[in-house]
């Protein structure tokens, strides 16, 4: 911690000068910044092979694309888009937000937090590559099910393996930090219960990560060691079993998409209250609901994998245990609602993505429970049905929330307010995108199209037309985005230090934007009462 | 409540225990899963071996048992049970056979593979004595008949009237090229 | 007000496609198919049920979420109020889901329950999936086929105008009697591969190595089309389903009619080929089986699959090359084709291979074939 003590010994001077300041950097805002540029990269490298699916899709017979690269851009796309661009922008909110909203002037750890944001663009990089080599990359599906990702797979798939440990490294060490920070700096005072959710839900993600990342990186070993060490995990000639990777793959997967929520919903249980001018309805039932989602994400792997063949048994244990989720996620929507009705609501920006989150994460939660009933779900497995459900959940679900929180707290990173007719316009397009992109899925899916096709039959043709406009509409509009993003951060009018008329918690109570070393002295007891009313 | 950081320091080793003894979960997963398996019959996977004596021919009931062949890829031999199929009383033990010919011009050795359905019946299907058991060398152009002994439980549930029991064969000619130079036995052919 | 304009007009411009597609056609097939099953028609109905479920609870919950949005706005001067919690009112929107859920767990587990009730089966089918082709075999018939994608590549290239049931058509459909129920049992002879057809409500995914089962038991004779539901490769997308329900009597007579072709295919397999007839039979099979990977001009894949155009394969001893085309070549793609295809079309199939694309390997005959097959 050498390196704290220098800048902290040399008082409170701004940061270091040109690429030093990136490549040695300790501060967690720094850092966070990082994080979210290139979580921001990857999405729109991740949306440009989305949008060469789509574009390849948009017509019946193979136009732009081979199927053996389609099927690595559907691969790939999944690859960046979950652990490239949604868990890096979560991870990059927490280190700027976590600190200033328990009081601490740091994360615990600032020289890991460096050393695991730096291994992000390396793994990326090398899965990147992997497109370049012969045979192509990964072509298995971000699920990589064995054995088409062992047996059959192209010989980058040992590069694709290098470059899920970094990346899971680098979760791992994000996570013991939150944990480290929340538990061990929070400021004097500050009580588990009185925190902001979004501190409760990253609280939670990172236990999640802790737990299911090593699962992660024990089944590509495992992989690995098939493929090369001549051992039969996965490989039925050898006494293995090809089902077995998607147990193992599943227990680390349902949870991880909750890794991908959870801090979504913690975000929007801060905007909500903040625009509606009223206190969180159930902040207890809240941090239990978000809780019980975690403990059960556990126990429901299987429902991914019910046309596996499973014993009836288990089908029913998991159909119920998976409809049993509805529940706390029911109470969470419930709450959102509650705090809205008798506000005093105003729409800005950062509200009008919470709200259609509200709303369109509804539509998937619904589309989940039908997807939940196994008979059903053997029509639905494997469809359109099932990409319309997750991409509902992951696009205006985590995507609008991480916009959400952009525009929520970049006039306090910056100090500058947005343009917030473009943020009105880049939200309308995104939403009107969002929909006419993903809602034909659902009736292309029930009407029988499977996923991952190049090619489809032509009654499928003109939802799929329609779907592909969409994408592009959604596409191109992020350009927005980045361009308010560049405006705001270079001029723009003065950010307030509260900002938003009603805004709480600690982050209001810095100056906007916040000094380079934020609470080196623990808020006072008259602050923290403050941000909690 | 603020730290210096080597306060940090149980805190992180808990973390970490955490992370390596989820790591070795992920691995554990492997048994546990076989374990499941020997339980529930899923897939079939039950590896029931070792003599049964045979004890209480239950004559009342008859269980009609299917035997299926199934090639992986790339695996050139000709696989095909001998019976398509038979009827035995529970508790019966029954010899049968799969026919295996190397149509191809170099020495080869297979694996069979089980898998029975429905799953649940698996764990009552004892394979007494079976050409799964080890893996089959066969010269260029050689023919054999593979045999295969087995009973069906009396405690097999009320409900469950056929056993389909099926061998997928694959090629595992270079993982085991070592170990197979040895001739298979003269009395596994009478078999 | 102009947010609540401009609310109101994206709600039109949402929903106006949704009214315009009320029309239905076959284009525009909004929902899940009934079927031609028993079983899929109460999965048809659970589907239903939940879907409008669903629908009350969206209807109310977001009722009230579009009216606080709509009066509590401060434009209109609401005041926030104070209260935040409420431990009945908690306790309440957490039981009510629970008796929601019960109710609809419970005629699903009932469907579920006669989906697993595989007994009585009048016709048992093995069914094993192929990069990319399915393999039936009727277990209590002598009658064994592989069912390939018969949508000619022009189509897929758009060189052809696509035909009615493109990319849903085989050259050889499963064909099975009416009112019968009909047990299949799936697995697979390389990656996992999943077989689909809605109109039976039946998927069911096939494993390497292991063996899994499903049923059916269809009204009415029909056709009835589905595909491969599980990621297996490059043409997962190319490998359909298609079903033929008959009535018995019509089963019986196809039954009959699979026994006189294999007697035909026998006497064929008798005959002097010449060369013409092998490359024209050769050219269609190459098609089918072996264009996906090596490409129409032979060239192949550059570091995925092989090129066939003047390697040593292709025009020295012909041993080799039978070889490789029945056995397959062990740890690749390429397959053991020697029971995929008949004699003839092997020795078909390796003519046009040694003598398209300005290759000099010359013609194999049948008897090459037959003998190498082991002497047959």
């Amino acid at each position: 911690m050498a390196s704290v003590d220098q800048t902290m010994s040399d008082g409170h001077h701004g940061p270091a000068r040109g690429i030093t300041r990136w490549l040695y950097t300790t501060n967690h805002k720094d850092i966070g910044t990082l994080y979210l540029l290139f979580s921001l990269l990857m999405f729109f490298i991740g949306g440009c092979m989305a949008l060469t699916i789509r574009a390849e899709l948009f017509q019946p017979g193979l136009q732009m694309v081979m199927p053996e690269f389609f099927n690595q851009m559907t691969t790939m796309h999944g690859l960046i888009m979950v652990f490239g661009a949604v868990m890096p922008a979560f991870v990059g909110l927490a280190n700027w937000m976590i600190p200033i909203m328990v009081g601490a002037p740091d994360m615990a750890l600032p020289r890991m937090n460096n050393w695991s944001f730096w291994i992000l663009p390396f793994a990326f990089t090398m899965m990147l590559s992997t497109l370049l080599m012969e045979g192509g990359g990964p072509n298995f599906g971000w699920t990589f099910y064995a054995p088409l990702s062992t047996t059959y797979a192209p010989p980058s798939v040992t590069f694709f393996i290098f470059a899920v440990h970094m990346m899971g490294i680098s979760s791992i060490m994000g996570a013991i930090n939150v944990i480290a920070t929340i538990l061990n700096m929070r400021a004097p005072g500050m009580k588990l219960m009185q925190m902001p959710l979004f501190v409760w839900t990253w609280l939670i993600t990172a236990f999640l990560l802790i737990a299911v990342m090593p699962v992660l990186a024990g089944v590509v070993t495992m992989m690995l060691m098939d493929i090369h060490f001549g051992t039969s995990f996965f490989d039925a000639a050898g006494g293995g079993d090809p089902v077995l990777f998607q147990h193992v793959f599943w227990f680390f997967g349902h949870p991880e998409v909750y890794i991908m929520i959870l801090p979504a919903f913690g975000v929007v249980s801060e905007i909500i209250p903040t625009f509606a001018r009223k206190r969180l309805f159930g902040y207890a039932s809240m941090v239990y609901a978000t809780a019980s989602i975690a403990f059960l994400s556990f126990i429901v792997w299987a429902h991914h994998m019910f046309t596996v063949g499973m014993p009836l048994a288990g089908e029913l244990f998991f159909m119920f245990t998976t409809m049993l989720i509805a529940v706390p996620t029911g109470v969470k929507v419930f709450n959102w609602i509650a705090t809205m009705f008798r506000g005093s609501m105003t729409f800005e920006t950062p509200m009008l993505f919470a709200l259609a989150f509200v709303v369109l994460f509804t539509i998937g939660g619904f589309s989940g429970l039908m997807l939940s009933i196994a008979p059903a779900d053997f029509q639905y497995h494997d469809t359109y049905f099932v990409v319309a459900h997750f991409h509902y959940v992951l696009v205006p679900g985590s995507v609008f929330s991480i916009m959400a929180a952009a525009y929520y707290w970049l006039p306090k990173w910056t100090g500058h307010m947005y343009n917030e007719s473009m943020g009105k316009l880049h939200f309308w397009l995104s939403f009107i995108g969002v929909n006419i992109t993903f809602f034909p899925m659902h009736f292309l899916g029930l009407a029988g199209m499977p996923r991952r096709i190049p090619d489809y039959a032509l009654q499928f043709a003109d939802f799929n037309m329609v779907a592909t406009v969409g994408a592009f509409i959604f596409g191109f509009s992020q350009l927005l985005f980045v361009y308010n993003v560049v405006c705001c951060i270079r001029s723009g009018k003065q950010a307030t230090d509260e900002v938003w008329e009603g805004s709480r918690g600690l982050e209001w109570q810095l100056s906007s934007p916040p000094p380079y070393h934020s609470y080196s002295t623990p808020p006072t007891a008259e602050q923290l009462s403050k941000a909690s009313h | 409540m603020q730290q210096s950081p080597s306060n940090h320091r149980p805190l992180l080793l808990r973390l970490t225990l955490l992370t390596v003894l989820m790591f070795g979960f992920g691995f554990l997963l492997v048994p546990l899963y076989d374990v499941f398996c020997q339980i529930t019959g899923l897939n079939g996977k039950v590896l029931n071996t070792g003599p049964v004596t045979e004890v209480g021919v239950d004559t009342e009931r008859r269980i009609r048992v299917q035997f299926i062949a199934v090639n992986n890829e790339a695996m050139p031999w000709q696989f095909a049970p001998v019976e398509r199929e038979l009827t035995v009383y529970p508790g019966e033990m029954k010899h049968t056979a799969y026919r295996v010919t190397n149509p191809s011009v170099r020495f080869m050795v297979g694996q069979a593979v089980p898998s029975v359905a429905p799953s649940e019946a698996a764990e009552y299907l004892h394979k007494v004595n079976c050409f799964c058991f080890e893996n089959q060398p066969l010269q260029a152009g050689e023919t054999k008949d593979m045999p295969l002994l087995f009973t069906v439980d009396a405690a097999l549930p009320e409900h469950i009237s056929t056993i389909t029991l099926s061998y997928t064969l694959f090629d595992i000619t270079p993982k085991a090229q070592p170990a197979a130079t040895r001739l298979p036995k003269d009395s596994r052919r009478m078999l | 007000m102009s947010s609540y304009r401009r609310a109101l007009l994206y709600a039109g411009l949402f929903f106006a496609p949704l009214f315009c597609v009320q029309q239905a056609n076959a284009d525009w097939q909004l929902n899940l198919i009934e079927g031609a099953t028993e079983i899929s028609r109460s999965v048809y109905s659970l589907h239903m049920v939940i879907f409008y479920i669903c629908v009350a609870i969206a209807v109310v919950v977001f009722g009230v979420m579009f009216w606080s949005i709509f009066w509590h706005r401060k434009s209109r001067g609401a005041k926030a109020a104070h209260f935040h919690e409420s431990t009945f009112i908690e306790v309440l929107w957490t039981v009510i889901p629970v008796i929601i859920l019960v109710s609809m767990a419970v005629p699903a587990s009932s469907t579920l329950i006669d989906m697993y009730d595989k007994n009585n089966s009048e016709l048992d089918i093995q069914i094993t999936g192929y990069q990319w082709k399915w393999r039936y075999q009727y277990l209590n018939h002598d009658i064994d086929f592989f069912s390939n994608l018969s949508t000619p590549r022009e189509q897929i290239n758009n060189a052809e105008t696509k035909g009615e049931n493109y990319l849903l058509e085989v050259d050889q459909p499963l064909v099975i009697p009416a009112g019968k129920k009909v047990r299949f049992l799936l697995t697979s002879n390389d990656v996992i591969h999943s077989w689909w057809v809605p109109a039976l409500a039946v998927k069911k995914d096939t494993v390497p190595g292991f063996i899994n089962e499903a049923w059916t038991l269809v009204d009415e004779p029909g056709i009835y089309r589905g595909q491969c539901a599980e990621l297996c490769g490059r043409d997962h997308g190319f490998m359909p389903i298609v079903v033929d329900v008959r009535s018995q009597a019509d089963f019986d007579l196809w039954l009959a009619e699979q026994a006189s072709l294999k007697v035909a295919a026998q006497q064929s397999a008798e005959k002097a080929w010449t060369q013409e007839e092998l490359f024209a039979r050769g050219e269609e099979v190459y098609q089918t089986s072996c264009l996906a990977c090596h490409q129409a001009n032979g060239q192949g894949i550059p570091g995925v699959f092989p090129g066939l155009v003047g390697t040593e394969l292709m025009q020295g001893d012909p041993a080799g090359h039978i070889d490789a085309v029945v056995n397959g070549r062990s740890g690749t793609a390429m397959q053991a084709f020697g029971e995929q295809l008949s004699a003839v079309d092997l020795a078909a199939v390796i003519t046009y291979e040694r003598t398209a694309w300005g290759n000099q390997g010359g013609m194999v005959t049948v008897q090459q074939i037959q003998q190498l097959l082991g002497g047959e």
